[in-house]
């Protein structure tokens, strides 16, 4: 790991994001620390958990909110818009692609087999990061039925306002008496 | 932009849903399942599914596949005003975080923050992949095969370290030989 480097132009941190929008498969946030904090040394390994998890507390995609506090740390403004758009310049335009390949062959039979199945693994690959995250967090039992709570709840099709509202008071009480002293 | 237009629906739809997207896209698929297969039937169980697995297949955040339902209720115009609407307000609240970070209560707020909230996060990403797979099955020729390639997938990402492209492929294999 190198040691940090001085803070990047508003040139290279566009053109990182636009890499990392591009590279970034099954999820960018890997790849963006391999980036930004690995290769070109502009944030330390702690810069980025930080605002990595601000980015996940707000509400909005974590990738977007993560590109957004890089790019306004170094930038402000400027640097916020040109991360974000470039996270997105490149998935979108292959994203236009795909949906038109889809209107056009999705419908015959070999091509319904193959998304059919590809569709099967990535409901388990969602379930298998679930089991991944779960565990990595170590929750005690109160964080564990927080978490359980809301999958029972999402199962029985409560609302998401009412899931997200109704457990954040518990999580929040249940992290905070634990985070105590 | 009247309510009864689908792309005002689209819009007001995922505009609700980002302001509440705490755990970012996978986190809410339950809500967007709800509203596009449910509430509007602008297609079934399967057809979300696939979208989600094209999306995850592809380069690119997560959230990519609000592009693809966008696309499929109103074109190419609908996937800009579903990706704008999912992610321009909260991009703003970013923003405002991002620049008042100094003032916000500090390391010890956000840790209970986190730690408070990803538990919810993870339940609901549990909860997606929950009804994707069962979505993917009802829809499927043969269900319980189906099924099978879910939790093997599931095995897979949880105990090995390959990337989970692998298993996409995988599952594509297995699709083409016996799901016709």
């Amino acid at each position: 790991m190198s040691p940090p480097a001085g803070p990047p132009g508003l040139l290279p941190l566009g053109l990182a994001y636009l890499r990392i929008g591009l590279t970034g498969f099954g999820g960018v946030n890997a790849w963006a620390r391999q980036l930004l904090v690995e290769e070109k040394g502009w944030l330390t390994e702690q810069d980025y958990a930080e605002t990595l998890g601000v980015a996940q507390v707000l509400p909005g995609p974590n990738a977007l909110n993560c590109a957004i506090g890089v790019g306004a740390r170094f930038h402000g403004a400027a640097g916020a818009a040109v991360c974000g758009l470039a996270l997105f310049a490149g998935p979108m335009a292959l994203l236009m692609g795909i949906a038109a390949l889809y209107d056009a062959y999705g419908d015959l039979p070999w091509v319904r087999a193959v998304l059919t199945g590809i569709a099967a693994a990535a409901a388990g690959m969602v379930l298998g990061t679930a089991v991944k995250m779960a565990q990595k967090l170590r929750p005690g039992l109160p964080l564990l039925l927080v978490g359980l709570g809301a999958l029972g709840m999402a199962l029985a099709r409560v609302p998401l306002p009412a899931v997200v509202l109704g457990l954040a008071p518990f999580g929040l009480l249940a992290a905070w008496w634990g985070l105590r002293r | 932009m009247s309510e009864e237009s689908p792309l005002g629906a689209l819009v007001l739809g995922f505009l609700g849903i980002s302001l509440l997207s705490v755990g970012g896209g996978v986190a809410v698929l339950p809500e967007m399942q709800r509203l596009v297969v449910e509430t509007h039937g602008w297609m079934d169980a399967l057809g979300f599914a696939k979208r989600f697995a094209l999306a995850q297949a592809a380069p690119g955040p997560n959230i990519m596949v609000v592009g693809l339902i966008g696309w499929h209720v109103a074109g190419a115009l609908g996937m800009f005003a579903a990706m704008l609407a999912m992610c321009g307000p909260t991009s703003l609240l970013a923003y405002g975080v991002a620049r008042m970070r100094q003032r916000l209560a500090g390391r010890r707020g956000l840790r209970v923050a986190e730690r408070g909230l990803v538990p919810i996060a993870v339940g609901l990403i549990a909860a997606s992949g929950v009804l994707l797979a069962v979505g993917t099955a009802e829809g499927a020729a043969l269900p319980w095969l189906a099924l099978g390639v879910t939790l093997g997938s599931a095995l897979f990402v949880w105990r090995s370290r390959r990337s989970p492209l692998w298993v996409l492929g995988v599952g594509g294999v297995m699709g083409a030989l016996f799901l016709r």
